[in-house]
């Protein structure tokens, strides 16, 4: 059903180097500590990253009931915020694709789809055979996802012991992060522009609009980078 | 503070939210071929999208990080791509480097 393998190799993504740990338990530590702040318990916290597992979205909710936002309200800022999530399915998932693999694991692994995840199959699934790509996609998922759930258990009881500057060095992590892995991904011009316009629009277009500038941002920048960057994107 | 019960519809709202994006993504991507225009098109939109979410949230950060100038998280950031460069791409250096300079910057 699933190659082990290839699983196992997506799986292995999470150490050396290049790996995704430190950030990714940077980032859900802090949230862990801001949950505990928001008056959630371990419970519902370590719920929050199993069930929704994208961390700007799990802010803003956390921000949202911190003052009092309705649940509506909560809603749509959060699916505007977590929109982003379609195109990076979009542009990974036919990546995958394989005639030979059921349905139902891109259905149920579309879950496992966050920045970091996306970042590190988008970099290496030129060496998986197209055939076993979605396993190693689920190995990569399944680490980064646990990861995570981990990562905000453990800030979530350690919250007492973080002090305010250490929170906000852990909450640089993971910018600088993705940071440097996109500016790895910039390979061919399309992509160059796409990341380094995005950069540039994305905090311009939120001086007009805080809920819509994300989307906007990436879809000007995107059809430029699109239009001028030749055919060469990947 | 929030009741239990608020909290508890907002992780399933949050939740909802959040897998909508993924699904129809994954529904959209059997219709989308590879090698066609759209998937080049929906490539370059997934990476300015993280782009502009990147920027904003190094300029206009929420949470914890708003406490921090502006001026240091852009200094740190900018270090941190150095090192990342010069290191042969290694992530591990620059992450763990990012959050001591933060720290360290904001405590003085």
């Amino acid at each position: 059903m699933i190659n082990h393998k290839i699983f196992l190799r997506g799986l292995k993504s999470l150490k050396g180097s290049r790996s995704p740990a430190i950030p990714l338990g940077a980032c859900f530590i802090a949230l862990g500590a801001l949950l505990k702040d928001a008056g959630f318990n371990l419970q519902q916290s370590a719920a929050s990253s199993l069930f929704t597992y994208a961390l700007p979205g799990q802010l803003v909710m956390a921000e949202s009931l911190l003052v009092g936002a309705s649940i509506v309200n909560i809603f749509i800022a959060v699916w505007l915020v977590n929109f982003r999530l379609y195109p990076m399915t979009v542009s990974l998932f036919p990546l995958l694709d394989h005639k030979s693999q059921p349905k139902w694991k891109y259905y149920l692994s579309c879950h496992f789809l966050a920045v970091t995840s996306w970042l590190i199959a988008k970099d290496g699934y030129k060496k998986i055979d197209k055939k076993n790509r979605i396993d190693f996609w689920i190995g990569i998922g399944i680490g980064t996802w646990s990861t995570a759930i981990l990562m905000t258990i453990i800030g979530y009881l350690s919250a007492d012991y973080l002090n305010k500057d250490i929170l906000i060095g852990l909450a640089i992590v993971n910018p600088v992060y993705f940071f440097c892995m996109m500016i790895g991904a910039m390979k061919n011009l399309s992509i160059s522009i796409a990341v380094i316009g995005g950069t540039i629009l994305g905090p311009f277009i939120y001086l007009i609009s805080t809920e819509w500038a994300l989307l906007f941002a990436g879809l000007i920048a995107g059809t430029i980078a699109f239009l001028f960057g030749g055919k060469n994107g990947e | 503070m929030a009741s239990s019960q608020i909290i508890i519809l907002a992780i399933v709202a949050t939740s909802v939210a959040t897998f909508i994006s993924r699904f129809m993504g994954a529904l959209t991507s059997e219709k989308v071929s590879v090698k066609s225009k759209v998937f080049q098109w929906f490539n370059c939109v997934a990476y300015s999208t993280l782009a502009a979410l990147l920027g904003r949230m190094i300029i206009f950060p929420a949470g914890v990080l708003a406490d921090s100038a502006l001026f240091v998280r852009v200094f740190v950031l900018v270090i941190c791509i150095l090192v990342f460069i010069f290191s042969k791409k290694n992530l591990v250096i620059p992450t763990i480097l990012s959050a001591i300079l933060l720290s360290f910057f904001n405590s003085i």
